[in-house]
């Protein structure tokens, strides 16, 4: 039973951040009809918002021991945070929670690479054929990830999760099982609480503004929307940055989780192609819930019970899923005739 | 019929002429008499020799990868007579006697090197070697940090007729079934890591266990599982699983997991660098260590630790057990001469990753020197069973009959209370060599002739 719980947490977290991947994915190629291979490096480089804002927080003063020297003869540095010597208390807290207080950055600098991306390469490429889309945009993914390489290095950067919520919760205890039985870390419930307040945030802003309906009315038919006098690109940019924050936000919080590096975006790309594909390309709600149902279905054929009787089962799930609903069902669980069948 | 005879004339004129010839035929000899050096792949002509660095600067391995590298650029700097020489004023032979290296690079030519990206891969890794040995001309290639990688590199320099010393690769198939004539590791390997780490974790933790085994799905990981499972049963122990993860899996939580239900009271990690690091990580954020099985306290094991990911992992590596090659905190002199040449060089303390490495270009280099030449089969016989100390872990052997060296064992803790961030491990026992040696005939594998690449 333990288990079985601990699994379908493990499965909502990792499907959280497949799910707002995802939704950025898909929010882009419903609107601008673009299939967008630098979607991964945007989860990259909001990953590494976090890192540059800890940077930030966490840059020292050094000063040298008086009397105290190394194994290798140097003085031994002292090394204080500046944040800390100038506000106290606050410095302090600005270090420890820098993942979640580096949101902050996160979210105009994602709003600003989504414009620039929209503005200056991708809407060159809005009537050309999808491969010439994927072409460029997979260009796009490996020249960001090498910049962040040339500066940030080719190593992981750990980054930790606030103190308080760095420890695991008792969720057997409130359930009624016996204290201790059943754990799970605060920062992955965290992580998927978060995945879904960011997903409804997204449904309710399209769904219930005024802006949101204008572009699922665009989404549905550009050209009449057009005609209607509103300018459409100009929103379907704001929404090209929209999924950019999203896809930065899902990064920069898997931080704790996973310590980033140059080439974690490309790592979650795939999956959340094969999590698109599922869940019906152009469909939000299909994105969203084949991302939470494939993280489900991952962590699930991990169990030794399942590898025993299918073995590598754990490795190969997300893709036989795919070939299954591309097979049975070419439109994904829940996209639209046309999109792609015939 | 015509009647010849031999004037005068005629006999000086053939003189001179087998003269003229004779000097004209010996003149491309006389320029080449020293050619019988080209007889072998790369053999240097000029004033250098080149080495070949080929480490791992991407990948998951490539913290160990950045610091190897450091520790061969320091080597190089110390063969060419610069710098405070380091470890060459510690490293004796068995008798005693002083390395014959004498700061004047290895054979009188200075020594320059190439580097590459093995990407810890086996094929970017094999590609970086070829390109070294081809293009570069390289006379031997080092580094390396993933035993893939090295078994791929070291039948490469085998069939390409190089020497291969090994960097960090712990697998016993690298000098097991997998060992060849040109190649030499100075790392220890799975087996002995297990040989020490048994009876210390029983003596800490009781006969009574039942571990997990979480192992990276590849070379390395087989070996480390199947050498820990067979020194841990031998002390009582129980397997209650061994679970293959995919390397590089990043979040591991999945199968963290199952060990929940399985019984178990000890996990044994049998993941390296970055996998590592998320492992453990992960492994303590889900509340292990704080949970009890069976009426015992939950333990986790790593049986290959680094201080690089020790530093990693932070916090919860605080009283983990593990094996490790070589640490900077040893007050041996060699290691704290390397420890102060690459400290003062780099601001902090090296690894076991950039010790090894920094080894093995000095015990190659040393017998280059002794051998009076680059050729490889005359380096293999200067190395095959060659007896040295001062290079850290005290008296080592390189055992001839399947090129491993044979030395003492570290058994680490992370440490509770760090005073610096890379005071992270304590050195909790020193297994002697007589405990950790083995028969070289139990893995396997056969050294094959020694190639000289002609």
């Amino acid at each position: 039973m333990e288990v079985f719980l601990l699994q379908l947490l493990n499965g909502l977290d990792k499907g959280g951040a497949y799910a707002m991947i995802a939704l950025g994915l898909t929010l882009i190629f419903g609107t601008l009809g673009v299939v967008n291979f630098a979607h991964g490096a945007l989860f990259m480089l909001g990953a590494f918002c976090a890192v540059t804002f800890n940077a930030l927080v966490s840059m020292q003063q050094v000063t040298l021991h008086p009397t105290e020297t190394t194994a290798w003869g140097t003085p031994v540095e002292i090394k204080t945070p500046y944040v800390e010597l100038w506000f106290g208390d606050f410095g302090r807290f600005l270090v420890e929670f820098s993942v979640p207080v580096s949101i902050l950055l996160a979210v105009p600098v994602m709003l600003l690479i989504g414009l620039a991306m929209e503005r200056g390469l991708i809407r060159h490429f809005y009537k050309r054929p999808h491969i010439e889309q994927i072409l460029v945009t997979f260009g796009l993914a490996i020249v960001l990830q090498e910049i962040v390489k040339i500066f940030y290095g080719a190593n992981p950067i750990p980054q930790s999760a606030p103190p308080s919520v760095d420890q695991a919760l008792d969720i057997g205890g409130l359930l009624g099982f016996p204290p201790g039985e059943i754990v799970y870390p605060y920062w992955r419930l965290i992580y998927f609480l978060f995945s879904a307040v960011v997903i409804g945030a997204v449904f309710a802003f399209l769904r219930y503004t005024t802006f949101g309906m204008v572009v699922r009315a665009g989404m549905a038919d550009r050209e009449t929307v057009t005609l209607l006098g509103i300018n459409i690109d100009r929103r379907f940019t704001i929404v090209f940055a929209l999924a950019a924050i999203v896809a930065g936000l899902a990064g920069l919080m898997y931080t704790p989780i996973l310590s980033p590096d140059y080439h974690m975006g490309m790592d979650f790309l795939v999956i959340s192609f094969v999590v698109v594909v599922v869940g019906g390309m152009g469909s939000l709600p299909g994105a969203v819930a084949a991302g939470f149902l494939l993280g489900i279905l991952q962590s699930f054929a991990s169990l030794n019970e399942v590898k025993q009787i299918f073995p590598g089962i754990d490795q190969i799930i997300l893709y036989l899923v795919a070939v299954v609903v591309l097979l049975v069902r070419p439109r994904g669980l829940m996209g639209q005739k046309g999109v792609m069948e015939t | 019929m015509t009647k010849k005879t031999l004037s005068r004339r005629t006999v000086l004129k053939a003189g001179a002429g087998t003269t003229a010839f004779a000097l004209a035929g010996s003149g491309p000899f006389h320029f080449i008499r020293d050619a019988w050096a080209q007889d072998y792949r790369n053999a240097p002509t000029g004033s250098t020799v080149t080495l070949g660095f080929n480490v791992p600067q991407t990948g998951p391995y490539a913290d160990e990868g950045a610091d190897e590298l450091r520790a061969l650029k320091l080597a190089a700097k110390h063969l060419n007579g610069e710098g405070d020489g380091g470890m060459l004023n510690t490293f004796v032979y068995k008798n005693g006697e002083k390395t014959a290296l004498d700061g004047n690079g290895i054979n009188g030519k200075k020594v320059e090197f190439v580097t590459g990206d093995t990407q810890t891969k086996s094929d970017a890794a094999r590609a970086s070697a070829k390109r070294m040995i081809e293009a570069d001309g390289v006379v031997m290639v080092t580094g390396g940090s993933s035993s893939g990688v090295a078994v791929a590199v070291q039948g490469l320099c085998q069939e390409m007729g190089v020497i291969f010393m090994s960097g960090l690769t712990h697998s016993n198939d690298t000098t097991g079934k997998d060992k060849r004539r040109n190649g030499f590791r100075h790392f220890f390997n799975s087996y002995m890591s297990g040989a020490a780490l048994g009876p210390v974790l029983a003596n800490a933790y009781g006969t009574d266990r039942v571990a997990y085994h979480l192992t990276a799905d590849y070379n390395w990981g087989y070996t480390t599982e199947e050498s820990v499972k067979q020194f841990t049963e031998a002390q009582g122990w129980e397997t209650a699983a061994a679970v293959r993860t995919p390397l590089g899996a990043g979040d591991f939580s999945q199968y963290i997991t199952p060990v929940l239900n399985s019984d178990a009271d000890v996990l044994v990690l049998n993941h390296y660098g970055k996998d590592m690091v998320n492992s453990l990580t992960q492994a303590v954020q889900f509340g292990l260590l704080d949970k009890q099985v069976n009426g015992k306290q939950f333990q986790v094991v790593v049986p290959l630790y680094s201080r690089l990911m020790a530093q990693g992992a932070g916090d919860a590596v605080k009283g983990i057990y593990g094996s490790t090659n070589w640490h900077w905190s040893l007050d041996d002199e060699g290691s704290k001469a390397f420890v102060k040449s690459f400290g003062q060089e780099y601001g902090f303390p090296p690894s076991q990753a950039a010790h090894t490495c920094y080894v093995q270009a000095l015990l190659y280099a040393d017998a280059c020197q002794r051998a009076g030449t680059f050729r490889p089969c005359a380096v293999v016989e200067e190395l095959e069973d060659f007896e040295f100390d001062g290079l850290g872990n005290g008296p080592t052997l390189y055992r001839g009959a399947d090129h491993q060296c044979f030395k003492d064992v570290l058994v680490v803790k992370g440490k509770e209370n760090p005073e610096s961030e890379f005071d992270v491990l304590e050195v909790v026992e020193v297994t002697p060599v007589e405990k950790v040696t083995y028969d070289p005939e139990i893995f396997g594998g056969q050294l094959g002739p020694c190639n000289d690449g002609v």
